[in-house]
């Protein structure tokens, strides 16, 4: 049977046909859905961590105990797991064990775009990358079978174009796994990583990545298609696809291993063509090792080394460097626009985290933010948050700013599912090392960003079963801190009280705003617009200082001022209040009914 | 009918152009096409601006379609059709939504929405096949404004046909099947009415 399927979902269905046991992840795009699709299938077992370090961990015990285990992430995930995935490098496991790194080239919903395969190199680790859904899927028994073979993890290298494009697969049949667990190996000299142990696997894993580039000679996804031999392009994942579209007449040498390299193929290949260029998207990483063989070879001086490539990229690149002839070019429409406005995302009618960064940005506090949707709290015209670097980053860089003598009381923002991820340990700290850092933990009790995923907070697992809820203010109180409120998020006036204060207080205080996402059904069936009364209204224009998409300006303009008035977009407005609580003219009314959305 | 069919599909967040977008790649499919599809995730969802690539074709490798090579533009909304101009080869079909969703760019003072005749100069420098269709109009007086994609696609299926563009195996049957797949069953009947009335606005 074949069906249409991305990436992620194709990845899904190659864990089920390979029978994973065990499948930890952390929501981030664009892995997320992978593990979203993975708990649709009958009779698995799949979870959401509460960070990628666990995730992994959770993966590692499942094949330390004989059963496949399967660790999912977005490429920054791997930083925060890098400890466990570098010692699941030394010890191997009993079963296969596969890590799924989802990399995010031109960076369209991350903090960076480093290249995950330096990772593979990094840890001695072999990695695979699909080119479409159907390898996608494939990969996954495939990357299974080497783990077990080679006694390795195995680094599953996704990009966002991979993710995220959908393509015809022909689907298997579930692969019957041996599922008998074995009792836990009593084996310390493998996983016991003492010095006087580790010692001994060091070479271990040396050899075996000797073998596995031995093996790699002949891995069929490490294949040559033989054109002309005046240019031979080295290629993997979707470049491979640029490549074919852009250069058919080419010789190509696609690695699906892209390491360890198959030094014979590629030095064969090389020689069978008379100039061998490298087409990756990101680092020249197949393009170093490539030289470091002794080949003459170009990729970077070609190619760019930053963000994503497309045909065009590709073809463009290749003209200029005479691999295609000038004719080849595109030309683009020649039509002059200007600068169009921007549509840069921003916080939803309605979300929960507005009125706080409303008062932030009234405060005049430094502001240390994270990763989530409240990120776009920096975002004119509330422009509340001065950094933000990574999950869990905002609370740790308050406190040494403040330990460093920073003259303002520093705020550190964070959601419920950062907190939970790698907030805890930061505000432990504050505790312990006592700064007077203010850390507004928003509840919005879901992950909001990637679309809505259950996390430690929300009662509910993946696999939808009820779930103990962690409490954040009970949390917060048994780390230490003396100080902590929590507040609804809609509520303008308690939060800048709480905030008022406890900006001068010296000491670590907590702020919890808890109010669902607007975007959460729950939410969404209490939403009912709210209107502006015009001739109320005066023009003021502190409404559109919240910065709220459902507030437009009006055609009809306030006689005295000559400034326009307000007007609220119904089909955007959630009913949230906040502009109504923010209006010093009363002149946008508040819900009539609380129910009235949900008789809707 | 041309080799490979690359359509680019644009609009803000919300709009529904990944649900258009997924009809669109398996009508492909379903027509015998090979298909590819892709579409932007992530922080773009949150308001932001949206295109989704979908290409038809015998053999298809690359998902996205280079800027300069698009055949078919379907846009959900006209700053959106503006920002994705010059991703059209020359003589290529558009389709524009004649739908203003202001960004907050516009609304907070920082920007201006170009106006309908800088709209329709600058697609006229382009092609002379640019359609405009108040897809939001007709979903409403159907009585759900969130139908105005299925209007589009009612549109874009018309205008396939009269230009050819298509091969005969894309019928309205084919493309309303696809649909009735993806919308729960209770909504069939009015995607239908919505395929329909986007088909008659542009058929002349």
């Amino acid at each position: 049977m074949i069906k249409l399927l991305s990436g992620n979902e194709a990845v899904a269905r190659g864990m089920w046909e390979a029978g994973v046991s065990v499948a930890s992840a952390y929501p981030g795009t664009p892995s997320t859905e992978i593990l979203e699709n993975y708990a649709h299938y009958p009779n698995v077992y799949a979870e959401w961590a509460p960070n990628e370090k666990v995730a992994v961990d959770v993966a590692v015990g499942a094949a330390y105990a004989g059963r496949r285990g399967m660790a999912v992430m977005k490429h920054v995930g791997l930083n925060v797991a890098a400890d466990s995935f570098m010692y699941s490098s030394m010890t191997g496991m009993e079963a296969g064990l596969v890590i799924v790194t989802a990399d995010d080239p031109a960076m369209h919903s991350s903090q960076n775009e480093q290249d995950n395969r330096t990772f593979a190199k990094f840890g001695r680790v072999p990695c695979l990358e699909p080119s479409d859904s159907q390898e996608a899927k494939d990969m996954v028994r495939t990357a299974f079978e080497l783990s077990e073979q080679f006694d390795t993890p195995v680094l599953l290298r996704l990009t966002t174009r991979i993710c995220h494009s959908a393509s015809p697969v022909e689907l298997g049949e579930q692969y019957t796994h041996t599922s008998d667990p074995k009792p836990f190996p009593r084996n310390p000299a493998k996983y016991v990583m003492v010095p006087g142990n580790a010692v001994k696997r060091h070479p271990v894993i040396e050899q075996r990545m000797r073998d596995i580039a031995a093996f790699a000679e002949s891995f069929p996804y490490n294949r040559i298609e033989s054109g002309d031999h005046s240019l031979g392009i080295i290629t993997c994942g979707i470049a491979y696809q640029y490549a074919r579209e852009v250069i058919p007449e080419a010789s190509i040498l696609r690695l699906g291993l892209t390491w360890p390299l198959p030094v014979k193929m590629i030095s064969a290949f090389a020689h069978s063509v008379e100039r061998v260029i490298v087409i990756e998207e990101l680092d020249g990483f197949i393009e170093e090792a490539v030289r470091l063989i002794g080949i003459k070879v170009e990729g970077k001086s070609i190619f760019p080394i930053t963000g994503e490539f497309d045909p065009r990229v590709v073809r463009e690149s290749a003209v200029q460097a005479g691999l295609l002839p000038a004719a080849a070019s595109v030309t683009l429409p020649e039509v002059e626009l200007g600068k169009l406005p921007g549509r840069p995302p921003v916080l939803c009618p309605g979300c929960p985290h507005r009125p706080t960064f409303y008062i932030l940005n009234k405060l005049k506090v430094p502001v240390n933010g994270d990763i989530g949707c409240y990120t776009l709290g920096f975002i004119p015209p509330l422009k509340a948050i001065q950094s933000c670097g990574c999950m869990g980053a905002g609370i740790g860089v308050a406190h040494g700013a403040a330990k460093a003598g920073s003259p303002e009381h520093h705020v550190a923002v964070i959601g419920d599912s950062t907190f939970f991820h790698s907030g805890i340990p930061a505000l432990i700290n504050v505790v312990y090392n006592h700064s007077p850092v203010t850390t507004v933990i928003l509840d919005n009790r879901t992950t909001g960003m990637t679309g809505h995923q259950e996390n430690p907070g929300t009662g509910f697992t993946l696999l939808r079963q009820e779930a103990v809820r962690i409490a954040l203010q009970p949390l917060v109180t048994a780390l230490g801190v003396r100080h902590v409120q929590t507040v609804p998020g809609h509520d303008v006036a308690a939060i800048e009280k709480v905030l008022k204060k406890y900006i001068k207080l010296e000491e670590p205080t907590v702020l919890i705003v808890e109010d669902p996402c607007a975007l959460l059904p729950e939410a969404r069936r209490r939403w009912i617009p709210l209107e502006v009364l015009a001739d109320k209204c005066n023009g003021c224009t502190l409404c559109f200082r919240i910065g709220c998409p459902a507030i437009l300006k009006s055609e009809e303009m306030d006689v005295k001022s000559q400034r326009p008035k307000a007007l609220i977009s119904t089909d955007q407005c959630t009913g949230c209040e906040l502009c109504a609580q923010v209006c010093p003219r009363e002149a946008i009314t508040f819900r009539q009914d609380e129910r009235a959305g949900e008789l809707a | 009918m041309n080799e490979i069919l690359n359509f680019l599909l644009c609009g803000v967040g919300g709009q529904g152009t990944i649900l258009a977008s997924d009809v669109l790649v398996n009508v492909g499919l379903a027509a015998g096409y090979h298909a590819k599809q892709a579409e932007v995730h992530g922080m773009s969802q949150r308001g932001g601006s949206v295109t989704s690539h979908v290409r038809w074709g015998k053999t298809i490798h690359s998902p996205l379609i280079g800027a300069g090579e698009v055949d078919v533009l379907l846009a959900f909304e006209k700053l959106e059709a503006l920002r994705n101009i010059h991703s059209m080869r020359p003589e290529g079909l558009a389709l524009i939504n004649d739908h203003t969703i202001l960004p907050l760019t516009v609304i907070s003072g920082d920007g201006i929405y170009p106006s309908d005749e800088i709209l329709r100069d600058a697609f006229s420098r382009v092609s002379s096949h640019v359609e405009f269709i108040g897809g939001e109009e007709i979903a409403g007086s159907l009585g759900n404004l969130r139908v105005a994609n299925v209007v589009l696609l009612g549109a874009l299926s018309s205008l396939l046909e009269r230009s050819s563009l298509s091969s005969s195996k894309c019928t309205p049957e084919t493309w309303l099947k696809v649909i009735a797949e993806r919308v729960p069953s209770k909504l069939i009947d009015l995607n239908r009415s919505a395929f329909q009335a986007g088909r008659d606005a542009v058929g002349k």
